[in-house]
This record gives C-alpha cells, structure tokens and sequence, in this order.
C-alpha cells in the first residue's frame, strides 16, 4: 500500500489527468489524491480515474478539490500486492526526513559563503540513502527550486528519485518566480504544515 | 466565447427590424443572409481563432475551411474573403506567411478569392477570415427548416476538441493527428453541393457548441425535437479511448452546463465520454443536414459520389419538451 497526493493546482487541462496518470501508473495499489482548482479538471480526472478501475471521491476544501482515488484491492484482502517504492526511496514504515528550507543560502554570514554551504548540503542529500522524504522550500528558499539554481540538477536529481520537491506558491508569486519552477510542485502552507506535523523527522535549513 | 456568455452580451443589442435580413441574430444561424434583389441574396460570416496545430500552413488551412463552411451551412457559393489576422512581433513573419498561404489555397480551393484583410498586433496569433458568399433568396438552408419525420446526416466524424486536448498531454496517435488535421482542413463544399442537389430542408455546421448545441439550436429554430443515436455518431480514429482517459476540454463543460436542461439522455447508462464527445466543441465540423425521408438515399448517393464522410445521426420529431433526445 502507498499513499500519495499530486498537487495539480494552477496546471492547465490536460495536464492534471497526465500527472494522475502517471501518477497511478508508478503504484499497483494504494492511495492518491490528486488537488485541482477547476471543475475541468475534477471532472477529468474523476472520469479517467473511475475508468482505470479505481474508487474515486471528491471532496471541496475551498476553490479546490480533493480527489481521493484508490487503487487496486483496498478491501483488506491478504493476497494484497505490496506497492512498488521507487529506487531508493523512502517507504513508509521508514519515514525518512522533511528538509524545511526557508532561504537560498545556509546560514547567517556571507551570502557566497551561504551559497557554496547550500550546494554542498544538496550534493549531500542528493548523495544520502535512503534520500530525503521531501524538500519543502519557503521564502527566498523557492529561488533554489527555480530557472537559474545552482542546484537544480541536484533536486531534479532527487525528484525523480521520489523525493517530493514542494515550493510555496504565495512565495513563488511574491518573488514572481511562479513561471521559472523547474522542478517539484506548487505548494501552499496546508499542505508544507501537513508534512511539518506528520511522521517524519523534520530539519529546517534557513 | 461560451454560449452562456455569448447570449447574455447578444441580449443587450438592438432587435433589428429589416425585412431584407432573411436570416439574422434570432435563430443563432451559421451566418447572416440579405437579400439584394429577388434572385440574389449575400452570405456574410466571420471567424477566427488561435492555433489548433502546430503546421503555420495547416493552421492557415483549417481556419479558412472553418470560415468558408458558414456559407456552405448556408446552401450558398462563397466568392469574396478578406483576412483578419492577430500577430505578436516576437515571431518570425515567415509563419505568418505561411498561415496566409494556407488560407489563401483553401479560398481557391472553394473557387473563391482572397481581396485582402487587417492584421493586429497581439501577444497570441489569431487567423481567419470575413467570407460573403451568395445563395438565391429562396434556396437558402437555414436551420430552421427542418420538420418532423426529417432525417439527419452529419458530414465529419466528431472529436476535434478532444484530440486537440490529447495532443497538448502528448497523448495523441499519429493516426488521430492526422485523421484530425485532414478533418478539419477538408471544405464542406462536396457536403454543401450534395445537400443542395438531393433537396435538404435545413442545415447547421458542427463547430464551437458541439453536435449537441447545434442540434439544439437548430431543433429551437425549426419548433421539433431532435433525436440523436448516440450508438451511431461517425468519430475520429482513438476518440472514444481518449475521451475515457478525461481528456477532454473545458469548453465540451461549458456547453454541457448551458444545454443540459434543453437536451434528455433518455439511457442512463450513456457513458460520461459519450456525452463529453457529443458536448466536444469542433473546429471546422461538418454539416448537419436535416432532409426529407424521401429524399435521403439521393443525399447519401450524392455523398458517397463526391468522396464526403457521412453517417446518418438521428431524425427530427414533433416538439417535445427536450429540445434534444439522445438515444
């Protein structure tokens, strides 16, 4: 069993039945909620969901929706498939850490000092196994997940190793960054608070 | 623009009172037809809209197809097009050229020309064309002749929208792709002449509003009720597959939500993709042709002897409660 949420908010149709999509692909059984902010793309997505096989339910927290799609034999039954984990990534029992990273340098003190400190620490986590759970990224933080990092390919790196890669939307819009991200999902603070306060072992990098 | 919308901003102009409009704002018809004299009345229609293919020539292609098909709606002759054209600065104006050249070689195709146009700077490009066409004042095939026992032939398969959304996922076959660029970029002219040679009573063609919307605009016109088979509706190679998977666009929403309460599903076991690809906005769609019984193997040989897809959708029925009725 696996449990995942896919952050589609502010992507344009059709791309939250895309990530749905492969999404679903990547899991034999278990959980996804797919977050979409139009009816289009609740509509779609329950639609391709419901006709992949799965149980699907819709719940509205606000402008947005909360599709809840399960995959697979959920019933309880013993023959149940374990899901895949992704190479080297964390699974569940095995919590792994939440990275909490408030700002693009690391630590206090000369910012090409900070610079260089962060690059290093991402070679290191991109380096760590198990990797990281996730990397939530705040404030001046969102300028590392963005065109232009000097980090990128080491979180793009970790992303496509599993690690879920968040970046604050109202941050994003305040640096106008929202059109460079390059890497992970737009978040918003329900979603990096859900993490703060969940399982995991949280470290905050500011 | 949805037609929701559009009907709210129509609602505040001027109701126009000329007896030489024979066809005007009030049956939301392909386009306007004025009469000059008692033999010769002019077809006047516009539109234009943004790039549904990638080709510059094609999209010049489809878009002129789409314009001129208001005349062929019409049962009319199109003769004079002008260009109206949105353009950034930031592209090169090779593309443009080769939009222009697309149009101008499916004007020619329909035996028009193309006199010459406006162009407006814009951060999207937009292309198509204002057509007049021709039609004898009494010959002309509005969408309000249709009458109760008429059969209906729809002349394109549906689900351009739909394969326009796959194509953005990247989730579209070859095969649909260009099944959908040589769909939308084929004249109605061999369905127009076929309709006008085997007698048709009324005509619309498929576009924005989908099968559904057109069908109910001209099942409002006419004053009966539209039947439609849903079993029977001609598609486009993967439509059927695609619009499973949810991709499907917004705008197949819009119209669904404004034609719901004038159309009944009388099954409700028709699938959520059926619907979607009955609601599926087309771009440059076929003719919808409303002919009597009698006269129906003659506008299908007609078809078939002019090379045009055509599959036979549903009939028309005394006015019921439901504009339309999908079965």
């Amino acid at each position: 069993m696996s449990y995942n949420d896919l952050d589609c908010r502010g992507l344009a149709c059709p791309q939250p039945v895309i990530n749905t999509k492969k999404a679903l692909d990547k899991m034999d059984s278990g959980t996804l909620v797919t977050v979409v902010d139009n009816e289009t793309a609740r509509e779609n997505v329950t639609l391709f969901a419901r006709n992949a096989g799965c149980e699907v339910s819709v719940e509205q927290k606000g402008s947005d929706y909360y599709i809840t799609i399960s995959k697979g034999n959920t019933s309880g039954d013993e023959q149940q498939i374990p899901a895949a984990t992704p190479a080297g990534a964390a699974s569940e029992e095995d919590a792994g850490t939440v990275y909490f990273v408030s700002s693009n340098v690391l630590g206090q003190g000369s910012p090409d000092l900070g610079l260089t400190l962060m690059k290093s620490l991402m070679t290191t986590l991109d380096e760590m196994n198990p990797p990281p759970r996730a990397l939530a990224f705040l404030n001046s933080g969102v300028y590392l997940t963005c065109e232009g990092s000097e980090v990128l390919a080491k979180l793009q790196n970790m992303h496509s190793m599993g690690v879920k890669i968040l970046s604050c939307g109202t941050c994003l819009e305040y640096y106008k960054l929202k059109e460079k991200l390059a890497v992970g999902i737009i978040s918003n603070m329900f979603d990096i608070n859900n993490l703060l306060i969940g399982p995991e072992k949280v470290i905050t990098i500011s | 623009m949805g037609p929701a919308t559009l009907s709210q901003v129509l609602r505040h102009l001027p109701r126009i009172d000329e007896p030489r409009l024979l066809v005007g704002p009030a049956t939301s018809d392909d386009a306007a037809v004025y009469k000059i004299s008692d033999d010769t009345a002019l077809i006047q229609t516009v539109d234009f809209f943004t790039p549904v293919v990638d080709d510059p020539y094609l999209f010049g292609q489809i878009a002129a197809a789409n314009s001129l098909s208001d005349v062929y709606a019409m049962g009319g002759k199109p003769f004079l097009a002008l260009n109206i054209v949105c353009f950034p600065n930031c592209l090169s104006t090779d593309i443009l050229a080769c939009i222009l050249k697309g149009g101008a070689d499916k004007v020619a195709e329909a035996g028009a020309i193309v006199a010459g146009g406006h162009t407006v700077q814009d951060d999207e490009p937009k292309y198509g064309l204002a057509v007049a066409g021709l039609v004898h004042p009494e010959k002309i095939m509005a969408n309000s002749g249709a009458l109760p026992g008429d059969i209906l032939v729809l002349t394109k398969p549906l689900g351009t929208g739909i394969i326009s959304t796959a194509i953005k996922g990247d989730m579209a076959s070859q095969e649909a792709v260009e099944a959908a660029a040589g769909s939308m970029s084929a004249l109605n002219r061999g369905a127009s002449e076929a309709m006008i040679a085997a007698g048709a009573r009324a005509c619309t063609d498929i576009t924005g509003f989908g099968l559904i919307g057109h069908a109910t605009e001209m099942a409002r016109a006419s004053r009966v009720t539209i039947t439609l088979y849903c079993k029977d509706l001609p598609l486009l190679p993967g439509v059927k597959e695609l619009a499973a998977m949810g991709l499907i666009p917004a705008g197949a929403y819009t119209n669904r939500d404004y034609f719901k309460d004038m159309v009944r599903f009388n099954d409700e076991s028709i699938s959520p993709e059926t619907r979607a690809i009955m609601y599926d906005p087309q771009t440059s769609g076929g003719l919808l042709i409303a002919i009597n019984k009698n006269n129906l193997e003659k506008l299908l040989g007609e078809l078939e002897r002019l090379g045009v897809n055509h599959a036979v959708v549903g009939m028309a029925e005394k006015q019921k409660d439901a504009a339309v009725e999908v079965i």
